[in-house]
C-alpha cells in the first residue's frame, strides 16, 4: 500500500495554527506519510511536526467557506487547523482521518525513522534478561535462568528467558502454565537484597468452579519460601471479582491447598473502568468553566485519583510485606499483565534505590513492562479522546507513570530523573519515531524485527545531552526504603500531563530553572574550594618555608 | 507549674502514640516525650477547644483543638488527673481582659528603645507617600484625629481634594458605623484610586447628597475615566436583604457617574462554618479519595478563596486597565472589603509581594482600618458567631497567587504560616483589639513589642529563593488564571502538624539550604584566594615579605583576617576569582521534531512542603500512615499472627539528610587553612 493513496491533498496554504497558551501561526499545511506538517517557511519560526500516530481524534468544522480541523493528540494537546476552501479542508481531515488509524505496525513510523543523532549505546541491547540475572546471581544462587519459553509457546506473552526457583525444572514449569491465566507460570519479578525475600507474579491460578488443583504450582512457589516462613498473595482483584471469575474459569488460590500463604485481595479497577476514568478525566481538565463546584465533582467522578491511590496502595503493601514483614510476595490479578505490573514496578521504586536512576527506570520498564508482557500496542492504540467504542486500550500505564510521579513530588530528591522523563516515556508510549513501545510482547517484537529494524527510544535517552536534560537537579543518591502518603491530602492531580496543554507553564518553568541555577551554581563554587585546596595544600608540600612554619 | 505523669499522645491519623509528661504553665500547655525528651508545647492562646471524652481502657483522652489547625489526642491514666488539667484549660483558655493576654506579659529581652524601634518599621504615612499620596488630586484630612467621625478608622485618612469637611460628615452619617469612603491604595500611573466604605444607610429609598458628594469627589478625582466603580462585595441577596434593616447598596440613579456591582462573597457566617466542615472532612481517618473531594466541594472553602481572589482580580483590572478608581464595601466594610482590596493592591503593586511591603498592607488594609481581630480570632471570651476565618482566607489566597507566581513574592510559605501562627498567638501587640482606637487605649505601645520587628530579625528564614526582581519589573501587575483547577488545598496550612501528610523531602528546604550553603562557600573561596595569594608570595616572592611573615606568623590563622592583611593587589593566580558569577544554563533543548520529547512543565518549582521550620516536621519518621492503618487491617483479617509486630516502623524511613554533606565540604580535609 502506498501512503500516497491516502494523501488527498498534500499540501494547503495559508492555514492558521491555534494552541492554548501560544501565538497563532500561519503557514503551509503538508501531509506525509507519517507527519501533519505547519511551516510558516520563515526563519526562526517555529513549525509544527505532529506525528498521525499522536493524533487520537480529529473533528471538523465549517463557516462558511472557512473550515477548520481540531486535532486531539494522544499527548491530550488540542490544537486548531483553520483551513481555507471546504474542500481542501475535506481532504486533510479524512487524509489525517485514514493515517491516524492506519493499524499496521509495519507500516508504522518507527520502521521508517533514521536517526538523526549518533548512537552510543544500542538500547535494544541495554536491558537483556541475561545481564539482569547476571546480577541476581551476584546475591543468591537460589534461582535460574529458564529457556522453557524459548519459541514462546509456554507463554507467549513471556520472554524466552525467565528467572524461576532453581530446583523447578522446565517440564514442572510447563505443567504450571496450563494451570495459569495465559500460560504465565509464577516468575522472578524482584529479589530485596536487604533480606534475600522475593516477589513474584503470575496470572490467576486456572482453578474454575470445582476448585481444581496444581501441586506443581503450589511446589513452585512454595520453593521460595523459607522454613517455617509464610508468604502473601495479593490478588489485585476484590474477592468478588476473584470469586466470579472462577465461572470463567479463572479463581484464586485456596487456603487448603496454598496454606503457606495469606491471601490479600485488593481493588484495583480493570483497563475498561481505568479508560473511562481517563475520558472523564481529561473532559473535566479541558472544560473552561470557572465554576469551582463543577470542577471538584468533575474530577472526583472521574475517579482518577482513587484509582492513583488504589495503586499506590496496593504496591506499598507488597512493599512492606518484603521488607517488614520479612515475607515472599505473589502477585496477580486476572492476566498478570496489567494491575499485577503496575503493583510489581511500584513496589520496586519504593524499595529499591536502582530503579530510581534514569537507567534503573529504564531497566525498570523493560523488565516489568515490555518484556512482562504488557499489551502496550492494544492498550496505548488510543487515549482521552477516542470517538470509537473501546475495545482494549487502557491508561495503565499512565497510572503507573502517574504513581511514580506521586512519589517523585514525595521524595524529590530521591530521584535521578526528573519529571520531564515520566512525561517523555508518557508520550512515545502512545505515539513515538522509537520502536521501542510497538508490539504487544518480546515475541511480537522478534517477529516484526524491531531491534533490528528499528531504534530503541533509550538509544536516544542515553546520550549526555539527553540525559542532562532529564537529570533531576536535586538529586543525591538514597539508599533508603521510601514509602509514599497515600493520604488524599498527599495525592496531587498529575499537572504536568493533565494540564499540560491548559495552562501557561512559563511561570513555573522559569522558577525551575532558576532553581536548576542556584544548584549549578553552589556545585561550580564547591568544585572551586576544593580545587583551590588542593592546589594549597600541594604548594604546602613543596614548600619549606611553610613547612617550616608548621 | 503542675505536671501529670504517663500520658499518652496520640497520633491524629495512625495507631502511634508517644509516652511522656504533661506540663501546664502560665502560658503553655507542654508535652515532653519520655523517650527522647522532644517536646511539644502549645500556647493557650492557640487553644481553640478543649474536649474530655469519656474513659477508656488506657486512660482518659482529651481532645485538644487549636487555631493554628493543630488538634493533639491526650490520654491521661487518671480520669482525676485529666479533670485537672481539663478545668484548668477551661479556665485559662477563655481570658476575659486584655491584659492576660500573653503579649502583655512576653518578654523578648529588649529595652524601651528597641521595642519603640520595633514598632517604628510600619509607617503608614510613609507609604502613602510611596504611592504618591498627598498629591494635587488627595489630602490628608484631619477630620478623625480624635475618632469622633469613626472610631473603628484610624485617624489618618485620605480623600479627594474637593471632599469638604461637611462632606465628609455627612458621608459618615449615611454609611453603616459612620465608615464613609476613604483612600486606601493610588495606582500613581493612572491616577486612579481604590477606595474602602460600609454600607450606605440607603434602606429602600433614603438618599444623602453628602454621600453622593462624595462619591462624585472621587470620581472628578480621576481625569482617567468618567466613572467609578462600586464594588459591592456581598451577594445581591444578602443586601437586597439589608435594606429592611435601613442599609443596603448604592442607587445607581442616585449617583452620577457609578458604576454598581456585586461580587459575591459570602459572609462571616457562611466562612465560618465552610471552615469547620474543611476541617471535619480533613480531619476524617483513613478518608479515601472519593470522600476528600466530595467534601472539598461540598464544604465550599476553595469556592469562597476563589470568589475573593475573583473580586480582586476584577478590581486590579479596573484599576490598571480600565484606569477607573474604585469604590469596595460590603456591610461595615472591614471583612470582604479588607480582603478585596488588599489582596487586589497585591496583584497591582509588586512592593506588596515583598516582606516589608507585605507587612505594610497588613499593617493598613487590616490592622489599621479596622478588622475585628479580637472578634474575628476570639482573643477574649466572646460571641462565637463573630468569630469568622476571614484573615486566614486572604492569607490562603495569597499562598495560592504564590502558587501560581513562583517567582513573584519575595516571601516563601513559611512566612504566611508564621503570620498565621502570631495572629493567634497573642504574643504580639499588632493584632490585639479591633481597632486603632482600641490599641492605643490599652498603649499597646509601649506595653507589648510589634511582631514585625521579630519577623524582620528572622527574615532570612521566610525568603522565597525563586523571587526575581527582574520578574517584578517586568510584570507589575499579576494576571493570575482563575480557572478552578489552580486552587489547591493548602495542606501545609491545615495539615501544618500532620507530618506524616508532608512530601519527606523538600524542595523549598533544600534550595534554601543550599542558598545558604553557597554564601559560605563564596566566603571561604575569598579566604582561600588570599591565602593562595599568600602562600605564592612566600613562595616566589623577595626575602623582605617572608621576613614580615615570621614577623606575623599567618599560618594556621583565620583566613579572614588575612583577607585584612594582605589585600591582593593583582592576581597572580591562574583564575580569577573577583567577580564570580553563576552561569546560567543553556535552556532546555526542545523535543524530536516528530512529536517526542516536550518538556514536562517543570512542576518543580515552587512546590514542595516545609522543612524543619520551628520544628522538626520532616524528621525520620516514615510516610504512608493511611495505607498502613488500612493494610494493618487486612493482615489481620488474613489471619496472621496479632504478635507480630506490625506497623512499628521505626527509624528506617527516609529523610537522607540530603544536604548535610554539603557542610563538610567547606571543611578542608587537610592543608593550610584551618578554621
Amino acid at each position: 500500500m502506498e501512503f500516497a493513496e491516502l494523501i488527498k491533498t498534500p499540501r494547503v496554504d495559508g492555514v492558521i495554527l491555534h494552541r492554548p497558551f501560544m501565538p497563532t501561526v500561519e503557514g503551509t499545511l503538508c501531509l506525509t506519510g507519517h507527519h501533519l506538517i505547519l511551516s510558516s517557511r520563515q526563519d526562526n519560526a517555529e513549525e509544527l511536526w505532529l506525528l498521525h500516530s499522536n493524533i487520537d481524534s480529529i473533528e471538523k468544522r465549517f463557516v462558511g467557506s472557512l473550515g477548520s480541523i481540531i486535532v486531539k493528540c494522544k499527548d491530550l494537546r488540542v490544537i486548531q487547523l483553520d483551513i481555507p476552501g471546504m474542500e481542501e479542508c475535506f481532504n486533510i481531515a479524512s487524509s489525517v482521518e485514514a493515517l491516524s488509524t492506519l493499524d499496521i505496525l509495519s507500516l508504522m513510523y518507527p520502521f521508517f525513522y533514521r536517526p538523526m543523532f549518533e548512537v552510543i549505546e544500542d538500547g535494544w541491547n541495554s536491558f537483556l534478561p541475561e545481564d539482569a540475572f547476571k546480577d541476581l546471581e551476584t546475591m543468591t544462587d537460589e534461582w535460574r535462568l529458564s529457556d522453557v519459553n524459548k519459541d514462546c509457546t509456554v507463554c507467549p506473552s513471556y520472554p524466552p528467558l525467565v528467572a524461576v526457583p532453581k530446583d523447578v525444572d522446565d517440564d514442572t514449569l510447563r505443567k504450571v502454565a496450563t494451570f495459569r491465566h495465559s500460560g504465565r507460570f509464577p516468575v522472578l519479578s524482584y529479589y530485596h537484597k536487604k533480606n534475600g525475600m522475593v516477589m513474584m507474579r503470575a496470572g490467576q491460578p486456572l482453578t474454575g468452579t470445582n476448585g481444581r488443583r496444581c501441586k506443581e504450582d503450589e511446589k513452585l512457589i512454595n520453593a521460595t519460601l523459607r522454613p517455617g516462613k509464610r508468604g502473601y498473595i495479593i490478588d489485585t482483584r476484590t474477592i468478588n471479582l476473584a470469586q466470579q471469575a472462577k465461572a470463567r474459569g479463572g479463581g484464586f488460590e485456596s487456603e487448603a491447598n496454598y496454606p503457606q500463604w495469606r491471601r490479600i485481595h485488593k481493588a484495583i479497577e480493570r483497563s475498561n473502568i481505568l479508560q473511562e476514568s481517563l475520558i472523564k478525566l481529561v473532559e473535566a481538565c479541558n472544560d473552561q468553566s470557572h465554576s469551582m463546584d463543577r470542577w471538584l465533582s468533575k474530577l472526583e467522578a472521574s475517579n482518577w485519583q482513587t484509582h492513583v491511590k488504589e495503586i499506590l496502595t496496593t504496591a506499598c503493601l507488597a512493599a512492606q510485606c518484603i521488607d517488614r514483614e520479612g515475607a515472599s510476595v505473589l502477585v496477580h490479578g486476572t492476566e498478570g499483565t496489567d494491575s499485577t505490573l503496575q503493583v510489581t514496578s511500584l513496589a520496586q521504586i519504593i524499595l529499591d534505590p536502582a530503579c530510581r536512576t534514569i537507567r534503573g527506570f529504564q531497566g525498570l520498564v523493560e523488565r516489568e513492562w515490555l518484556q512482562a508482557g504488557h499489551p502496550f500496542h492494544h492498550r496505548c492504540a488510543q487515549s482521552a479522546f477516542s470517538n470509537s467504542k473501546p475495545r482494549q486500550e487502557a491508561p495503565v500505564f499512565l497510572l503507573f507513570l502517574d504513581c511514580v510521579w506521586q512519589i517523585l513530588r514525595q521524595f524529590p530528591c530521591s530521584f535521578e530523573f526528573s519529571e520531564s522523563f515520566l512525561v517523555l516515556v508518557f508520550d512515545h508510549a502512545y505515539a513515538s519515531q522509537f520502536g521501542t513501545f510497538l508490539g504487544n510482547s518480546t515475541a511480537e517484537r522478534a517477529k516484526l524485527s524491531l531491534p533490528e529494524k528499528t531504534v530503541s527510544l533509550w538509544s536516544w535517552v542515553n546520550r549526555p545531552q539527553e540525559l542532562e536534560r532529564l537529570t533531576n537537579p536535586l538529586y543525591e543518591a538514597n539508599s533508603l526504603v521510601i514509602w509514599p502518603s497515600v493520604a488524599p491530602q498527599s495525592l496531587l492531580l498529575w499537572e504536568g500531563v493533565f494540564l499540560r496543554w491548559n495552562r501557561s507553564s512559563k511561570c513555573l518553568d522559569e522558577a525551575y530553572e532558576e532553581m536548576v541555577h542556584i544548584i549549578e551554581y553552589n556545585k561550580e563554587l564547591q568544585n572551586k574550594v576544593n580545587s583551590l585546596r588542593r592546589q594549597l595544600a600541594q604548594l604546602e608540600t613543596e614548600d619549606p618555608l611553610l613547612q617550616t612554619l608548621e | 507549674c503542675e505536671h501529670v505523669e504517663q500520658v499518652r499522645l496520640l497520633d491524629r491519623f495512625s495507631n502511634k502514640f508517644t509516652n511522656g509528661t504533661l506540663y501546664l504553665t502560665a502560658t503553655h500547655l507542654i508535652f515532653v516525650e519520655s523517650s527522647s525528651n522532644n517536646s511539644t508545647s502549645i500556647l493557650h492562646h492557640h487553644i481553640a477547644s478543649v474536649e474530655k471524652l469519656s474513659l477508656t481502657t488506657t486512660g482518659c483522652p482529651l481532645v485538644i483543638q487549636c487555631r493554628n489547625f493543630r488538634l493533639v489526642h491526650f490520654v491521661v491514666q487518671r480520669e482525676r488527673d485529666c479533670h485537672d488539667i481539663y478545668s484548668s484549660l477551661l479556665r485559662l483558655l477563655r481570658p476575659v481582659s486584655y491584659q492576660e493576654l500573653y503579649a502583655f506579659s512576653y518578654n523578648p529581652k529588649q529595652n524601651d528603645q528597641q521595642r519603640e524601634e520595633g514598632w517604628q518599621i510600619i509607617d503608614l504615612g510613609a507609604e502613602f507617600e510611596r504611592m504618591g499620596v498627598p498629591c494635587d488630586q488627595w489630602q490628608l484630612t484631619n477630620v478623625n484625629r480624635d475618632y469622633k467621625v469613626c472610631e473603628t478608622y484610624p485617624r489618618d485618612l485620605y480623600v479627594p481634594i474637593t471632599a469638604s469637611k461637611p462632606i465628609i460628615v455627612g458621608s459618615s452619617k449615611f454609611r453603616s458605623k459612620g465608615r464613609f469612603p476613604v483612600l486606601t491604595y493610588f495606582y500613581q500611573e493612572k491616577k486612579a484610586a481604590v477606595c474602602r466604605c460600609s454600607q450606605p444607610l440607603s434602606g429602600f429609598s433614603a438618599r444623602c447628597l453628602e454621600d453622593e458628594s462624595m462619591l462624585q469627589a472621587i470620581s472628578k478625582a480621576n481625569h482617567n475615566s468618567r466613572f467609578v466603580y462600586v464594588m459591592d462585595t456581598r451577594p445581591k441577596l444578602n443586601a437586597l436583604a439589608n435594606r429592611a434593616a435601613g442599609k443596603g447598596y448604592e442607587n445607581e440613579d442616585n449617583y452620577s457617574n457609578i458604576r454598581f456591582q456585586f461580587v459575591g462573597i459570602e459572609n462571616i457566617h457562611v466562612m465560618r462554618t465552610s471552615l469547620q466542615k474543611l476541617l471535619e472532612v480533613i480531619g476524617t481517618r483513613s478518608l479515601s479519595m472519593s470522600d476528600h473531594l466530595v467534601g472539598l466541594e461540598s464544604c465550599g472553602w476553595l469556592r469562597h478563596i476563589k470568589a475573593v481572589i475573583d473580586a480582586a482580580i476584577f478590581l486590579s483590572k479596573a484599576v490598571t486597565v480600565e484606569g477607573a478608581s474604585v469604590l469596595v464595601h460590603c456591610s461595615d466594610g472591614w471583612d470582604r472589603t479588607s480582603q478585596v482590596c488588599s489582596l487586589g493592591a497585591l496583584l497591582m503593586d509588586p512592593y506588596y509581594r515583598t516582606i516589608k511591603g507585605f507587612m505594610v498592607l497588613i499593617e493598613k488594609d487590616w490592622i489599621s482600618f479596622g478588622h475585628k481581630f479580637a472578634d474575628r480570632c476570639d482573643q477574649l471570651d466572646g460571641d462565637p458567631k463573630e468569630v469568622s476565618p476571614i484573615f486566614t482566607q486572604f492569607l490562603e489566597g495569597v499562598w495560592q497567587l504564590t502558587e501560581q507566581f513562583p517567582q513573584a513574592f519575595e516571601f516563601s510559605e513559611w512566612f504566611l504560616l508564621q503570620i498565621h501562627e502570631h495572629v493567634h498567638s497573642c504574643q504580639y501587640g499588632n493584632f490585639l483589639g479591633n481597632n486603632q482606637r482600641q490599641r492605643e487605649d490599652l498603649r499597646m505601645r509601649e506595653r507589648t513589642h510589634s511582631l514585625w520587628a521579630y519577623l524582620m530579625s528572622e527574615k532570612q528564614n521566610y525568603l522565597n529563593p525563586f523571587y526575581s526582581l527582574a520578574y517584578s519589573e517586568t510584570h507589575p501587575v499579576l494576571e493570575p488564571s482563575t480557572l478552578p483547577y489552580h486552587f489547591k488545598f493548602w495542606r501545609n496550612m491545615y495539615h501544618q502538624f500532620d507530618r506524616s501528610m508532608h512530601p519527606r523531602q523538600s524542595i523549598l528546604k533544600t534550595v534554601l539550604t543550599l542558598r545558604e550553603n553557597s554564601r559560605e562557600a563564596e566566603g571561604t573561596l575569598q579566604a582561600l584566594e588570599n591565602v593562595s595569594l599568600y602562600t605564592l608570595m612566600i613562595y616566589e616572592g623577595p626575602m623582605e615579605q617572608s621576613l614580615d611573615v615570621h614577623a606575623a606568623p599567618p599560618t594556621r590563622c583565620d583566613p579572614h583576617s588575612l583577607q585584612l592583611q594582605h589585600p591582593p593587589a593583582t592576581s597572580r593566580f591562574p583564575h580569577s576569582w573577583g567577580a564570580y558569577k553563576p552561569q546560567r544554563s543553556a535552556a532546555a533543548g526542545g523535543g524530536g521534531r516528530a512529536g517526542g520529547g516536550g518538556r514536562g512543565g517543570g512542576g518543580g518549582g515552587g512546590g514542595g512542603g516545609r522543612g524543619g521550620h520551628r520544628e522538626h516536621r520532616h524528621g525520620e519518621e516514615s510516610g504512608g500512615e493511611q495505607w498502613q492503618r488500612e493494610q494493618e487491617a487486612e493482615l489481620r483479617r488474613a489471619g496472621r499472627d496479632t504478635q507480630q509486630r506490625v506497623g512499628q516502623r521505626g527509624a528506617s524511613c527516609c529523610q537522607p539528610g540530603v544536604w548535610s554533606g554539603a557542610h563538610d565540604l567547606l571543611r578542608p580535609n587537610r592543608g593550610i587553612v584551618g578554621y
